[in-house]
């Protein structure tokens, strides 16, 4: 059994589910991301790490199109998800959102009930035919989200009123709930307490099962806790990107060490 | 040269000398004349609004009440067909009610007499008849209005030692009116003709009806272009409007057209809806226009600070799911923005009930005896009124003004308690 999931996890973990050639991003006149190519596997916790302002979440931002909201974001190069170009005029940003999840620094639940709040995307995108579908979406989505034990007596209450780990697994539920490929998560644990933080931890790993999930974090115990790949960011440029383990060890450029050593950030 | 000069800093401070007592002195002062200018703020507005209030319920209070006096009123067949009670013949009603009442007065003192009463009591009467067709060949004792002299009289608002040729009721009028009061006659009711009467000639009889509706056409004739096309706006120019030079003109030009004085309003109104459209002169109907050009900024600045103040997280986090842009802003933004979007239409609104000046460019200063009964009709607005019965020389309108201050003041007490009800009650939920 163990043998066949590791086989499973294997093949998967050939399979790449982003591939971003040649990536520029401006804001106005700031040069925010140079030049980045990277390949982002299926079923893998890929970690992108760096000092603050190196354009980790300006990158992942990319990978859902979000910076298409901000006026003064422009975008250059080739972003594949499976092979087709996300920023092809075919593609409907609303629609690569639901396929691309997103989980934020600060927990955002709806100021609406906790059903609510999961249920809104596959509600939005038509997802469910009918209640009891929908009920089943949202009860999956919270399992997986491992909050359903602690939320199930309450789903019509405000999802404003659970604790702040709560809320950030909620979030991760309404993410999910679309039955998304890819989560990217972007300092999902930054406002959290070290007890949530482990859990959302463990939950990530977790979710690797089923998606491609990136993350955001300035914590590099977490990203040696919960990435198989880790990537690090420098000024807007991608310095490194490898093995979780070798990237910690053994750093192949001398900004990567300096910055694992605590002497840059 | 061991020894520390005045102007180098040392480290060893004497924190009880001369120098730091007077010092933290001083700072206390400071604060103290601080505080002391606030209170004297706040105090000095305290008594303005104290004055205001005192010289208003002073002299308006006496319009809430009007002095009436009972009068024997024979109702005969003759003169009020059952049939019709509407039509009758009042006129002779009220002679007749004279004569019963008072017996023993010969014509000439009759006519006099007559004056006690107010020109409405036979409508009074008229109304006790319809109301009641059996009043009809009974003599009844009616409550009618006392003209305004008398009223005045009543409430001791006439020094009866004065020179008698320079009152409006001589030495006998005011004899005879005493004479009633003995008799039980006289009674001082709640003045509830003042909300149910539209205007009239007769301080006695004027009330407030034809402006509070007047108003409240008015208002609605606002409330509903100004919502509608102020959110419309306000939501185009905050979330859809790219952000360039002409939306930054649109800005500015919107938040000057806040700051237009409302005169200017009402000049653009005469030109343009009487002018060009030949709207008709009075109406609420164009009053509501006119205002909801001054509701209008009001409500795109407050409903664009309240949809700036939903935090962007919410939008994120719809957006992330894959909400559309127009989801996003009807579906999340616009139901957290609410509670702002109200309070900032309701105190536009309570603005523009206030407003006098754009009102009277329109002709809504007119003399009209009949409450309006569509918007089209010609009617005043509440403030206007107080404009019209604060130019009238009889001293009944002198207090009414006063009561119509008082009224309109309530209103807008109310529709401010309201905008501060719905801010609490929808307080923020994220
Ligand atoms: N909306 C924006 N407008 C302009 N500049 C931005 C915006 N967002 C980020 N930047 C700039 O882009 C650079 C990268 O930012 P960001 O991606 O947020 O960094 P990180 O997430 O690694 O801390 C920073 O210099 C930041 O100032
Ligand atoms: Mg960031």
């Amino acid at each position: 059994m163990y043998d066949m999931n590791r086989v499973e996890n294997a093949v998967g973990q050939d399979e790449i589910k982003i591939s971003a050639r040649n990536v520029q991003v401006w804001y106005g006149e700031t040069h925010a991301i140079k030049d980045v190519d990277v390949d982002i596997l299926d079923k893998t916790v890929t970690a992108f790490i760096g000092p603050s302002g190196c354009g980790k979440s300006t990158f992942l931002r990319c990978i859902n199109r979000m910076n298409d909201s901000i006026p003064s974001a422009r975008i250059e190069g080739e972003i594949r998800l499976d092979g087709e170009d996300i920023y092809d005029r075919s593609i409907d940003p609303v629609q690569l959102r639901a396929r691309v999840g997103m989980v934020f620094q600060k927990p955002n639940p709806f100021p609406k009930s906790i059903y609510d709040n999961v249920s809104y995307g596959p509600r939005i995108h038509g997802l469910a035919r009918n209640r009891a579908e929908l009920d089943e979406i949202v009860e999956r989505s919270l399992r997986d989200a491992a909050l359903w034990n602690e939320v199930k007596d309450r789903l019509q209450e405000p999802g404003t009123g659970l604790s702040g780990g709560q809320q950030q697994r909620l979030c991760i539920a309404r993410a999910i709930a679309t039955s998304p490929e890819m989560l990217l998560m972007d300092e999902p644990c930054s406002a959290l307490d070290p007890i949530a933080t482990g859990q959302v931890e463990e939950l990530i790993d977790h979710l690797r099962q089923d998606f491609s999930v990136v993350i955001v974090t300035h914590s590099m115990q977490q990203a040696a806790r919960v990435s198989q790949k880790t990537a690090f960011f420098h000024l807007g440029s991608l310095v490194e990107y490898g093995e979780t383990d070798e990237i910690f060890t053994k750093p192949q450029d001398p900004r990567t060490e300096s910055y694992i050593s605590g002497r840059i950030g | 040269m061991t020894e520390q000069t005045t102007g180098s800093p040392t480290r060893n401070h004497d924190w009880n000398s001369e120098q730091f007592r007077k010092n933290l002195a001083r700072r206390r002062r400071g604060e103290i004349v601080l505080r002391g200018f606030g209170l004297a703020a706040i105090g000095l507005a305290f008594l303005m609004l104290a004055i205001l209030l005192w010289t208003l319920i002073s002299g308006g209070a006496q319009a809430f009440r009007q002095t009436h006096v009972a009068i024997e009123v024979p109702i005969s067949a003759e003169l009020v067909d059952p049939a019709n009670p509407a039509d009758g013949n009042y006129r002779t009603v009220m002679r007749d009610a004279m004569q019963t009442t008072f017996p023993d007065a010969d014509p000439s003192e009759l006519r006099a007499l007559a004056g006690i009463l107010s020109n409405a009591a036979q409508f009074v009467v008229r109304d006790r008849v319809v109301d009641d067709p059996s009043l009809i060949g009974q003599t009844v004792r009616i409550n009618v209005p006392t003209s305004d002299p008398y009223d005045q009289l009543n409430k001791g608002n006439v020094d009866i030692d004065s020179d008698e040729a320079l009152r409006r009721l001589d030495d006998t009028d005011i004899a005879a009116f005493k004479q009633l009061q003995d008799e039980g006659r006289i009674t001082l009711p709640i003045n509830w003709a003042l909300l149910t009467n539209a205007d009239s000639r007769f301080p006695e009889l004027a009330g407030l009806k034809g402006a509070i509706i007047g108003s409240a056409y008015a208002l609605l004739v606002c409330f509903l272009i100004s919502f509608p096309l102020g959110i419309g706006a306000a939501i185009y120019l905050e979330e859809f409007a790219p952000k360039n030079k002409l939306s930054d003109v649109i800005e500015v030009n919107i938040n000057n057209l806040a700051a237009v004085p409302s005169v200017v309003f009402g000049l653009l109104a005469l030109a343009v809806f009487l002018g060009w459209f030949g709207m008709p002169r009075s109406a609420p109907f164009v009053g509501g226009l006119t205002l909801s050009l001054m509701t209008l900024p009001t409500i795109i600045i407050a409903t664009r600070a309240a949809l700036k103040a939903v935090p962007p997280s919410i939008r994120e986090a719809a957006l992330g799911v894959g909400a559309s842009k127009q989801q996003v802003v009807f579906g999340h933004v616009l139901p957290l923005a609410m509670p702002g979007i109200l309070t900032g239409t309701i105190i536009g609104l309570a603005q523009a009930l206030g407003e006098t000046a754009p009102l009277l460019l329109i002709g809504m200063n007119a003399f009209v005896t009949a409450a309006p009964s569509s918007p089209f009709d010609a009617a005043t607005a509440l403030p206007t009124q107080i404009f019209i019965w604060a130019d009238s020389p009889e001293r009944g309108f002198v207090a009414r003004t006063s009561a119509a201050i008082l009224v309109l003041l309530g209103f807008l007490v109310m529709m401010n308690a309201i905008a501060i009800y719905l801010r609490s009650r929808f307080e923020r939920r994220w």
